[in-house]
C-alpha cells in the first residue's frame, strides 16, 4: 500500500516539475536543459529549514514555510542564472542552464552541512497527499490562467517570433526572466515536497539525467500545452512502473527500454501527444480547422 | 627564492604537462562534435557513447591477443560504423524536425548505449591488457611518459591531416560548402547525406580513438563515455562550436584547467572547473574563444 | 509640426555603411514611400526607426522626443508599428491571438487581475475581443478568426500582418513590402486598403515598395535610398525627373514602368 501512495506522491511531484518547465519550454521557447538544478535547490534550501531552521509549531504551518523557503531559493537562483543566461538563444541557452545546474549540484556535493557526497538525512516528513494535489491543483490553475491573460499571450508571442513579439511592444527580456523565475520557483515547490516526502536527498537525485526525464514529460505531452504536460508526467512516472511488473526488476534494462522509447516517440510523434493544444479546446479546434479548409 | 616556491613552479610545470596529455584527448573527442555541429547543428549527446564503444572494440581486440595497431584501427573503424548505423537509422529520420526532437533523440541515443552497454559488457570497468611498458623520463623534478607523448604528437597529426582534408580534398571541401550552408550545397549537387555520414565516421572514429588511449591510461567501462563526453563538449563549445581549430583550443584550455585545479586546490572540483570555464566563455563571448558573434537579419 | 523627424542618421555594420547621413520629416497624416534598388538600406532603415537597431549616429524623434537609444518594444508603446519584408506572424497561434498579443501595450488589468480572473480582467479582454473582431472585418478576415495564422492563404497573411500593426494603436505605420508577390488585382486592393487605412486611423503611414505602379499612385512623397544615402526626395512627378534617381535606380527599372 504505502509503495502505491509512493508512486502517486511521485506522479503529483512531477506533474509541477513539468508544469513548471512548460513554462519556459513551452510557453517562453526558451530551451532549459538544466530544470533539476532548481528542483534540487528548492529541495536542499527546504530540507535545511526542517533539519536546522524548524519552527516548533503544527507541521501544516511548518511545511508552508518551507515550501515558500524553497520557491523563494529556486526563484532566486532563476533570477541569478537568468539575468546573464537569457540573452543567449537556443543550443547555447541550453548549454549555459547544463552548465550552472551542473556547478549547483557541485557544490552541494562540497557542502558538508548538507551532507555532502553522503546525502541530506533526517529530514522532518512533513509531505502528505493534501499538500501534493493541493499544490498540483493551483499550479495547474495558475499555468490556464496565465495562458488565457496579456501576460500568458506575450510569453506564448516569443516563443513564435521574438522579432514580431518585441515589434507589438513586449518586453522580451522581462518576460523571458519572468518565466524562468516562475518556472524555477514552482520547481523549487516540488524539491520541497520531494524534500520532506522521502526524508534523504543526494546531490545525484538533480543531476543532468532528471533534467533530461522532466524535459521529456513536457515532450511527450506537446510543448505549451498543460493537460499535455499532466498526460506526460503521469506517463513517464507510471512507465518504469509498469516496466518493473512486466520483466526483470533490473533497473538497467528498464532505462535501456526507457531511451528506447524515447527516441521511437521523436521519431513518430515530435510535437507530442497534444502538440500545443488542450484536452478540452481538442475537438472544437478540429471543428475549426474543417470550416476553415471548406 | 625559497625551495617551496621553486617546487611550486616544478608542480605546475607538471600539471600543465598532464593537462597537455589529457587535453589532447579531450580535443580528439572534441573534433566530433564541432565537425558534426558545424554540418547540422545538432549537439550529439551520443558523441561519447560512441566513444564508449569504440574502447570497447580496442579492449576486445586487444583481449584475443591481437597488436596494439590492430586495436586501434579496431577502436576507430568500431566506433565509425556505431555512429553510421546510428546516423542512419535515427538522426536522418528526424533531421528537419527541429531542434529539440533531435536532441532529445541524441540524449535517447547515449542512454540506450550506455545501458544496453551494461547490460551486455557489464558495470564493471575493465583493465586493457597492457602491450607495451610506460616508460617514463625525467626533465628535472617533471615527468612525462612515452605514452603521454605519443598521444600530444597524434594529436598534432590529427589536427593536421583534418585540415589537409577540408582543404585539399573533394570530400573536405564538401564538407566546408555543407557547413555554411547545406540547403546551397544540396542544390550544387553535393551528396549532402553522404557528406553528413562521412563526418560522423571520422569524428566517431577519433572518439574511438580516444577512446582506446583513454581505456589503456585507466579503464574501460560503459559510462566512461558519459563524463568524458561531456567534457569534450564543453571543450568544443569553449573554442567555438563549430570550428575545428577552436575543439583543440578548447580541448587544451579544459585539459590543463582540470589538472591545474585538481593538483593545485582539490580533486574533487576537477568536474566543476569545466563548467565553470563554460559559463564564464558563454557570458563573455557566446560564440566561443574563435568564434564569432552574428546578429540575426530582420 | 512633424510627427517622426529623422535627423542625420548612419547605421554602420562594422566596416559596411547600410545607411548614411539620411535625414526626413513625417507629417501627422503623410503617405510617404521610402523606395531605392535591392540593399539600398531601405529595411535597415526601418530597423532604426523601430528600434531594431540603435543608429551609430544621429537622432530619431517621434512627436518632439528621442527614440533613437529607445528599446523596440517601447519604440511600440509609443505609437510606432510595423511589418515585416518576410511575414513574421504568430504562426501557431489563431488570427484574433495575433490581434489579442498586439494589444499588449494598451492592458490595464495587472498580473493578479489575470491569474484571479478578477472582474476587470473579463471586462477588458472582453472589450479586447470586441476590438479585435472590428478590426478584423475592416480587414475582411473575421470569419478566418479560429485558424491558425500560419494556415492562411497568402494575402491574408500580409492583410492580418497590417491588422496586428494596426492594432498596436499607431501614430505612425512602416509597411515594409506589402505588395511583395501579390499579383496585379492583389496590388490594386492593397492600394485601396492602404487609402483607407490612413482615413480611417488617421495615422502617418511609410511604405516600402519595390512595385512602381503602386508607389507613384499612391504616394504624396517618395525618398530614394541609394547605396544608404537619401538621393533624392519629392513627389512623383520630382522624383521620376530627377536624373540622379533616374541615373541609380529608374534607369534600371525602366521597363518596370513601361507596364
Amino acid at each position: 500500500m504505502d509503495y502505491y501512495l509512493q508512486i502517486i506522491s511521485n506522479i503529483g511531484i512531477f506533474i509541477t516539475l513539468t508544469l513548471s518547465l512548460n513554462l519556459i519550454n513551452g510557453y517562453c521557447g526558451q530551451f532549459s536543459l538544466g530544470h533539476a538544478g532548481f528542483w534540487g535547490v528548492g529541495a536542499y534550501a527546504s530540507a535545511i529549514y526542517g533539519v536546522y531552521f524548524a519552527l516548533p509549531v503544527d507541521p501544516m504551518i511548518n511545511m508552508l514555510i518551507s515550501i515558500s523557503v524553497g520557491f523563494s531559493a529556486a526563484a532566486l537562483c532563476g533570477l541569478l542564472i537568468g539575468v546573464p543566461c537569457l540573452r543567449l538563444k537556443g543550443d547555447y541557452l541550453a548549454i549555459a542552464t547544463i552548465g550552472f545546474s551542473e556547478i549547483l549540484r557541485i557544490i552541494i556535493m562540497h557542502t558538508e552541512s548538507v551532507g555532502g557526497p553522503r546525502g541530506f538525512t533526517n529530514i522532518p516528513k512533513w509531505t502528505n497527499s493534501f499538500w501534493v494535489w493541493g499544490i498540483v491543483i493551483l499550479t495547474t490553475i495558475f499555468m490556464l490562467n496565465l495562458k488565457r491573460s496579456a501576460f500568458g499571450r506575450a510569453i506564448i508571442s516569443i516563443r513564435e517570433d521574438e522579432v514580431a513579439s518585441e515589434t507589438m511592444g513586449i518586453n522580451l527580456f522581462r518576460f523571458k526572466l519572468f518565466s524562468f523565475i516562475i518556472g524555477a520557483g514552482i520547481a523549487g515547490i516540488a524539491g520541497a515536497l520531494v524534500a520532506h516526502d522521502q526524508q534523504f536527498l543526494h546531490p545525484n537525485n538533480f543531476n543532468f539525467m532528471w533534467s533530461v526525464c522532466i524535459l521529456v514529460m513536457v515532450i511527450l505531452g506537446g510543448q505549451g500545452s498543460v493537460s499535455g504536460s499532466i498526460v506526460g508526467a503521469i506517463i513517464l512516472t507510471l512507465l518504469p512502473e509498469i516496466l518493473k511488473l512486466i520483466g526483470s526488476d533490473i533497473s538497467v534494462w528498464r532505462m535501456s527500454i526507457y531511451s528506447a522509447l524515447m527516441i521511437i516517440l521523436m521519431l513518430t510523434r515530435p510535437q507530442g501527444i497534444f502538440g500545443p493544444h488542450e484536452i478540452f479546446e481538442k475537438k472544437r479546434f478540429a471543428k475549426k480547422l474543417q470550416k476553415g479548409a471548406a | 627564492m625559497s625551495q617551496d616556491t621553486i617546487y611550486f613552479f616544478w608542480d605546475c610545470l607538471q600539471y600543465l604537462i598532464n593537462g597537455i596529455a589529457q587535453g589532447s584527448l579531450y580535443a580528439m573527442v572534441a573534433l566530433g562534435y564541432t565537425m558534426v555541429y558545424g554540418i547540422i547543428r545538432l549537439v550529439n549527446f551520443a558523441h561519447g557513447e560512441f566513444l564508449m564503444m569504440g574502447a570497447f572494440c580496442g579492449y576486445f581486440a586487444l583481449k584475443f591477443n591481437l597488436p596494439m595497431p590492430v586495436a586501434i584501427i579496431a577502436s576507430m573503424l568500431g566506433a565509425g560504423i556505431v555512429a553510421l548505423i546510428v546516423e542512419r537509422l535515427i538522426y536522418r529520420p528526424i533531421r528537419g524536425e527541429g531542434r529539440i526532437p533531435a536532441l532529445i533523440t541524441a540524449i535517447g541515443a547515449s542512454m540506450f548505449f550506455q545501458y544496453t552497454g551494461q547490460l551486455v559488457f557489464g558495470a564493471d570497468p575493465k583493465t586493457v591488457r597492457p602491450v607495451f611498458t610506460e616508460v617514463v623520463y625525467n626533465f628535472g623534478e617533471v615527468n612525462v611518459s612515452n605514452i603521454q607523448i605519443f598521444i600530444f604528437f597524434l594529436t598534432i597529426f590529427i589536427l593536421i591531416f583534418l585540415w589537409w582534408l577540408t582543404h585539399y580534398t573533394r570530400i573536405g571541401v564538401a564538407m566546408r560548402a555543407a557547413s555554411y550552408n547545406l540547403k546551397a550545397a544540396e542544390l550544387m549537387g553535393i551528396n549532402t547525406n553522404r557528406i553528413i555520414a562521412f563526418t560522423f565516421f571520422l569524428g566517431a572514429s577519433l572518439a574511438g580513438l580516444a577512446g582506446i588511449l583513454m581505456g589503456y591510461t585507466m579503464s574501460v567501462e560503459p559510462m566512461m563515455g558519459l563524463s568524458l563526453g561531456l567534457k569534450a563538449f564543453v571543450a568544443a563549445v569553449v573554442g567555438g562550436i563549430g570550428i575545428i581549430p577552436g575543439a583543440a583550443l578548447g580541448g587544451y584550455i579544459i585539459g590543463i584547467a582540470e589538472n591545474m585545479v585538481s593538483g593545485l586546490y582539490k580533486s574533487s572540483w576537477r568536474d566543476g572547473v569545466s563548467f565553470f570555464i563554460l559559463i564564464i566563455i558563454l557570458l563573455v563571448r557566446p560564440g566561443g574563444i574563435l568564434g564569432k558573434n552574428s546578429k540575426e537579419k530582420v | 509640426m512633424s510627427l517622426l523627424s529623422i535627423k542625420n542618421v548612419t547605421m554602420k555594420f562594422g566596416g559596411l555603411t547600410a545607411v548614411r547621413d539620411v535625414s526626413f520629416e513625417v507629417g501627422p497624416t503623410d503617405l510617404i514611400a521610402v523606395i531605392g534598388p535591392n540593399g539600398a538600406g531601405k529595411t535597415t532603415l526601418f530597423n532604426t526607426i523601430t528600434g531594431i537597431y540603435t543608429p551609430t549616429e544621429g537622432s530619431v524623434t517621434l512627436d518632439g522626443s528621442p527614440i533613437n537609444t529607445k528599446k523596440a518594444s517601447d519604440i511600440t508603446k509609443l505609437g510606432i508599428a510595423r511589418t515585416f519584408q518576410n511575414i513574421r506572424l504568430f504562426n501557431n497561434l489563431s488570427v484574433i491571438d495575433n490581434l489579442k498579443i498586439a494589444r499588449h501595450t494598451r492592458i490595464q488589468y495587472s498580473f493578479f487581475d489575470g491569474i484571479f480572473k478578477t472582474k476587470k480582467y473579463k471586462v477588458e479582454e472582453a472589450a479586447i475581443i470586441e476590438e479585435s473582431i472590428r478590426l478584423l472585418k475592416l480587414f475582411g478576415l473575421e470569419d478566418k478568426k479560429d485558424l491558425l495564422a500560419k494556415n492562411l492563404p497568402y494575402g491574408a497573411q500580409r492583410k492580418l500582418e497590417m491588422a496586428r500593426a494596426l492594432a498596436t494603436k499607431p501614430k505612425l505605420l512602416l509597411l515594409d513590402e506589402p505588395a511583395a508577390g501579390m499579383n496585379p488585382t492583389e496590388t490594386k486592393e492593397l492600394s485601396n486598403l492602404i487609402h483607407f487605412i490612413r482615413e480611417e486611423f488617421k495615422i502617418a503611414i511609410i511604405l516600402i515598395e519595390h512595385d512602381m505602379n503602386l508607389v507613384m499612385q499612391i504616394a504624396e512623397k517618395i525618398f530614394v535610398l541609394d547605396y544608404g544615402n537619401l538621393i533624392a526626395s519629392g513627389s512623383a512627378k520630382e522624383v521620376q525627373s530627377n536624373p540622379k534617381v533616374i541615373e541609380a535606380y529608374l534607369g534600371a527599372e525602366i521597363d518596370v514602368e513601361a507596364h
